[in-house]
């Protein structure tokens, strides 16, 4: 297979700019991880180790096989919002007794664990991953039910209102079951409270492990019990671990503390038996043959700045080797086959705007990626598909959606990181996360909107000016400015990838330096459940 | 006599190997026999044949001489030689072999005879005019008798055994209330060591040195002496640290001594290669003390300074032929020491150890020679001598020899046992050892420290070796995600984190990868970088780390949850804790336990009895020693749990006393 050759200058002045500027955004990002890790402060921590109970991320961390990979998931949910960074929840993928596995903790350090919109979008999230993937679903338990707070009078928090309703939500406790169903496995260890509507949480698990003391389980608490039918009772009489574990049968296992619990967790998933359906990794795992350090001094800090993306797929694939596919038809879009971590895979990569050509060579490497069962990686670096009068009348509107039509259809695991630019149908037709992705990551410099700031403000002052000439209005000129100003400025916040990553719209920033890391854990998890292409895809518009 | 062709070594351990050597260089066939625990020992696996004898006890097999006679008949071997112990100072055991018809690889029965008593041995080199120590025999064993011959040979004294030697039934007395107790237990033990339990009295010369002559016959009457070694370095009575020539024996000395070793052995036409003993005191006078008739575990100091293959000399003059060498020939080049490797506990008395040797190995370099008897996987068993090996260095003096070999032992590596090669390394290494001050008491008198501890550094590189070794096996045993960054994360909180116990003091080790390949680390109080500098999973053996800059090369021994890590400095042992701890088995309050694997000789006291602190509760024998379980807090029997005659495994609860403090 071919090898990749460079053309990078690490010594060139342009090298260091960029990596300065992505340094930079890297550092601002590892500043927020910090924030998340802190949870809900360090006196919620305190508070929580002088009732001798372990932090939730001392409690994935001590479930975790020593030395293995831990993927955190959409850390930085939340950020942006009115919620706590990190929404209050730790997820990720994890190796649990020579497993890999979906783990999710309540933190009980932000709100009690209350379940807020950021931590049903991640938990949501991944229950999908876990489905999808065919990863045993760990959950730790200990949360005070749902954030019942009005936090503010926001736009957003009205919007909730009015689109929103109760009898809208539960249906977490309906892909518990189906998970189960799916023939999953699905852990609960109950580290503190899980009452009335939580109670479902564990009871719909496969297996619970209860702590004695510490496990708190059942529908109504004493004072609802007082109210409801006058009884007087206490916790551990109606949901302590020890009632639970001989009495109503809830607990599956009695554990003496959290150690104990996470020990009796690890043995659960050990006999599981657990066989990965996919077919593994099968080529040489090699390590690139150029260091990934450089991105950080090749992709350009200006997002406009063309620059060549096989130069970071030499620093993400095996050995650098790349079988390129078409390479001289429809040249913005590089496709070919290579490897990461010994996990074969077909890459699509923008390296400009998507023409038909591009569209139409997108949409067959696609099919021929289903053919051999080969997942595919998008490498987003998108400003759209191409418009005007020429390339309207070549049909890209009929190839762009041959393209999105391949992307729909196709049943091989999709991976995709976000190199740079996302705008408009670029997005979904590049792997988006609205089309049933394996796993999204971005890196810290992208960019996720509908179109660009300036394009955006530029499109609206056309047609607000238009408007006005339409119904003999004067035009305020100095109003356009102000108003363009304040689309751009708003569009440049909305688009940036901490807000979409606060949003739970990707799964999470990385550093460009951990792609090829990244994309093998996740290659990995997608090996759990079977890899398999279709020949079934809509009818292709011709 | 017909030349030797295939030679049956009535031994084992290293002494069999030792034998073997010297036999396959002369190309003669080799064979061994063995015990059942040796089935699979060096010396077996290293022999052209071998026979099993059947058993396990000594008694049962090497010990056992019909057996013995009929395994040289079915693997058709023409002689025998009988290595040290067991057998080899059997008069009817040369009898038989010789009865055979076969060659005995050793002197004439007669003189075996005349020297195996030892009372008989002396009264025949008085007769000699070889200067001897006063004794007395103990023909009446009532305590008014054995008070009446303490008295005449005067205090302090040694009961010794006459049938044996080796520190076996050996005891010392210092005043006569002590006598006839030492007595009664002396000849238990000489009785199960050598099947004879007479034991004699013999005056204890204090601050003595223990020099001995190897002496050489052949059957043409030639006998010639290959000068003197001292052997003084003594714990339980037993030689632990041998050189040749000795610092306190000058020329005219050594003339002296050779003259009367040779005279000795003239006086009973010795043919073979044995030992004369002497002690030396500190005017220059020497006093017999017995003759060995025998190869001496000892010999290689002498082999090293004259350059003779004393096993071959002894298998030629037993093939007829005159010894090729003469008195005049014979000169002393340089100095070699000698020091015992044993499993013990010097820390604890020196009380034996049994266990798995997980790993051995033997430094290689000029002027060093390693008679081991175990390998890697060997099992040290109660059965027999706990000697793993014997090093010997040969230099052109005795201190660069003392440095050398201390120098070696510190290279040997002997993992999975508690052994005494710090002790060892600590006393050649004692000024007073490298003075040459060396006297039988010398351990009592200098008390040089049992073992080593390892500096703060060492222990850190052994520690940070240990868990980056342990990750490194565990990431190249992953099933999957084998080739992604150990413990990566991309939103750390913590480092990987390892518990270990050292000496029962615990100590946590933290690291976390970075992405220059190095680790950051956090060991007891000390933080930095570590990177391991070389180590290959599934080849454990050397392996590196560089701590902080510094580059530590070491050896790695991993079993279930032990870790040996060996570098320049002191060996430390890590034991890994569990990550979810199960809790520990209940100790039974004022319960008593066996310190080590063994056999219940006696239980002296019965439940309901009171028992006061220093009184003896129960005997053991383990490896060939007893070894008494005393009360250690006054109290009331409640509960004993053995019988004599029963075998118990270390720790196990024997017997249980109330103290009256309720737990």
């Amino acid at each position: 297979m071919a090898i990749l050759r460079t053309s990078v200058d690490p010594s060139s002045e342009t090298f260091r700019a960029n990596r300065e500027a992505m340094l930079a955004k890297i550092a601002e990002v590892e500043h927020w991880l910090g924030v998340a890790r802190a949870g809900g402060g360090e006196r919620s921590l305190a508070r929580l180790r002088e009732r001798g109970k372990m932090t939730i991320r001392e409690r994935i961390e001590t479930l975790l096989d020593r030395d293995t990979p831990f993927l955190e998931l959409s850390p930085l949910g939340g950020w942006g919002t009115d919620y706590a960074v990190g929404g209050g929840l730790v997820s990720g993928i994890g190796t649990v007794a020579g497993v890999e596995c979906a783990i999710v903790g309540n933190d009980p350090s932000v709100l009690g664990g209350a379940i807020t919109p950021i931590s049903g979008k991640k938990t949501d999230r991944l229950l999908e991953i876990s489905r999808i993937n065919r990863l045993p679903y760990i959950q730790f338990v200990e949360s005070a039910g749902a954030d019942l707070r009005r936090t503010t009078e926001s736009a957003e928090d009205e919007l909730r209102r009015q689109m929103n309703h109760f009898a809208e939500s539960g249906r977490l406790f309906h892909d518990y079951t189906a998970l189960s169903a799916a023939r999953i496995p699905v852990v609960a260890v109950v580290f503190g409270s899980s009452t009335a509507g939580g109670a479902y949480q564990p009871g719909l698990s496969d297996y619970i492990v209860m702590i004695r003391g510490r496990s708190k389980v059942f529908l109504g608490g004493p004072p609802l019990v007082k109210m409801a039918t006058g009884e007087d009772s206490d916790d551990e009489e109606l949901g302590g671990a020890e009632m639970h574990a001989t009495v109503s049968g809830l607990a599956d296992y009695l554990a003496e503390d959290e150690i104990d619990g996470l020990r009796l967790a690890r043995d659960i998933v050990a006999h599981l038996n657990w066989r990965k359906l996919g077919p593994g990794p099968s080529l040489p795992p090699d390590e690139p043959l150029y260091d990934p350090e450089d991105i950080l001094g090749i992709v350009p800090t200006d997002l406009r700045t063309p620059y060549d993306v096989r130069e970071v797929i030499a620093r993400i694939v095996d050995g650098s080797r790349f079988e390129e596919f078409k390479p001289l038809y429809g040249r913005t879009l590089v496709t070919g086959w290579a490897s990461i971590h010994g996990f074969p895979l077909g890459i699509i990569a923008n390296n400009g705007v998507l023409f038909s050509e591009e569209s139409e060579k997108a949409a067959q490497f696609i099919q021929l990626c289903n053919q051999v069962d080969t997942p595919i990686l998008f490498l987003q670096n998108i400003t759209g598909y191409m418009v005007g009068k020429e390339y309207e009348r070549g049909g890209i509107v009929k190839d762009g959606s041959k393209m999105i039509n391949a992307v729909s259809n196709s049943t091989v695991p999709h991976l995709t990181v976000i190199l740079g630019a996302s705008y408009g149908a670029g997005n979904y037709g590049m792997g988006g996360r609205a089309y049933d992705t394996r796993f999204v990551f971005a890196w810290p410099n992208a960019k996720i909107a509908v179109m660009g700031p300036a394009q955006m403000a530029g499109v609206m002052s056309i047609v607000q000016r238009a408007a006005a000439a339409r119904t003999g209005q004067p035009f305020d000129e100095e109003a356009d400015k102000r108003n363009q100003a304040l689309i751009i400025d708003r569009n440049e916040k909305e688009s940036l990838a901490l807000y979409a990553t606060g949003r739970v719209a990707d799964d999470g920033i990385i550093d460009p330096r951990d792609t090829r890391t990244v994309l093998g854990i996740t290659l990995s998890a997608c090996h759990s459940a079977e890899v398999r292409g279709t020949d079934r895809f809509g009818v292709f518009r011709m | 006599m017909p030349r030797i062709s295939r030679l049956l070594v009535a031994n084992r351990g290293e002494i069999a190997r030792r034998v073997f050597r010297t036999a396959r260089e002369m190309g003669i066939t080799t064979v061994a026999v063995y015990a059942d625990p040796d089935r699979d020992a060096p010396f077996v696996r290293e022999a052209h044949l071998g026979v099993a004898l059947g058993g396990s006890s000594a008694t049962e097999t090497y010990l056992s001489i019909d057996k013995v006679i009929d395994a040289a008949r079915r693997a058709g071997a023409d002689a025998v030689h009988p290595g040290y112990g067991f057998l080899s100072e059997n008069a009817a055991f040369a009898r038989a072999v010789i009865a055979a018809g076969l060659t005995w690889v050793g002197p004439h029965p007669e003189a075996i005879e005349a020297m195996g008593d030892k009372l008989a041995a002396k009264r025949l080199m008085d007769i000699a005019g070889v200067p001897t120590l006063p004794s007395e025999e103990l023909s009446d064993g009532s305590p008014e008798a054995i008070a009446a011959a303490g008295a005449k040979v005067g205090y302090p004294l040694l009961v010794k055994a006459a049938g044996g030697g080796g520190g076996r039934g050996m005891r010392v007395v210092r005043v006569a209330d002590d006598l006839v107790a030492a007595v009664a237990s002396a000849r238990r033990e000489a009785g199960s060591a050598f099947g004879n339990d007479t034991v004699f009295l013999e005056r204890y010369l204090e601050g003595a040195r223990h020099v001995e002559v190897q002496v050489m016959g052949d059957r043409h009457g030639n006998i010639v002496h290959c000068f003197e070694r001292e052997c003084s370095i003594q714990r339980r009575h037993q030689k632990i640290i041998e050189e040749a020539p000795s610092p306190a024996v000058d020329a005219e000395l050594r003339e002296r001594m050779g003259a009367a070793a040779v005279s000795a052995a003239r006086t009973i036409h010795y043919d073979n290669a044995g030992t004369v003993e002497f002690l030396l005191d500190n005017r220059g006078d020497f006093f017999f003390l017995e003759v060995n008739t025998r190869l001496q575990v000892e010999h290689p100091v002498t082999e090293a300074i004259t350059g003779l293959d004393i096993v071959r000399e002894q298998i030629r003059v037993a093939e007829g032929d005159a010894l090729s060498i003469s008195q005049h020939a014979l000169e002393i080049r340089g100095c070699a020491i000698e020091a015992r490797v044993y499993a013990e506990s010097p820390a604890n008395d020196f009380l034996p150890a049994t266990g798995p040797v997980v790993a051995w190995g033997e430094p290689a370099f000029h002027g060093l020679r390693i008679d081991s008897g175990v390998a890697t996987g060997s099992q040290v068993s109660i059965h027999f001598d706990p000697m793993l090996a014997k090093v010997i260095a040969h230099a052109p003096t005795r201190a660069e020899a003392a440095w050398k070999l201390a120098g070696a032992l510190e290279q040997l590596r002997v993992h999975g046992l508690t052994t005494n090669r710090d002790f060892l390394v600590n006393v050649l290494r004692h000024e007073a050892f490298l003075a040459g001050d060396t006297t039988t008491d010398f351990i009592e008198r200098f008390d040089p420290a049992r073992t080593r501890t390892a500096s703060a550094e060492e222990t850190r590189a052994a520690a940070l070796g240990a868990a980056l070794a342990a990750q490194s096996v565990r990431r190249a045993e992953a099933p999957f995600l084998r080739t992604i960054p150990s413990g990566w994360r991309n939103n750390r909180s913590t480092m990987e984190t390892v518990h270990y116990s050292i000496d029962g003091s615990p100590l946590a080790v933290r690291y976390a990868l970075r992405r220059d390949g190095a680790f950051d680390y956090e060991c007891g109080e000390a933080r930095g970088t570590v990177r391991l500098a070389s180590f290959e999973p599934g080849r454990p053996g050397n392996m590196a780390v560089e701590v902080d800059g510094v580059r530590h090369q070491l050896t790695i021994t991993t079993s279930g949850d032990q870790v040996w890590m060996q570098g320049a400095g002191a060996e430390v042992l890590l034991r890994e804790l569990p990550r979810f701890p199960v809790p520990e088995p209940e100790q039974v309050a004022g319960g008593y336990a066996a310190p080590m694997p063994g056999k219940v000789l006696q239980v002296a006291v019965a439940p309901g009895d009171a028992v006061s602190a220093g009184q003896v509760l129960i005997l053991l024998e383990a490896m060939k020693m007893e070894h008494r379980i005393t009360c250690h807090d006054a109290g009331t029997v409640t509960e004993v749990r053995v019988v004599p005659g029963q075998q118990v495994e270390r720790d196990e609860v024997m017997l249980v006393v109330d103290t009256g403090e309720s737990a």
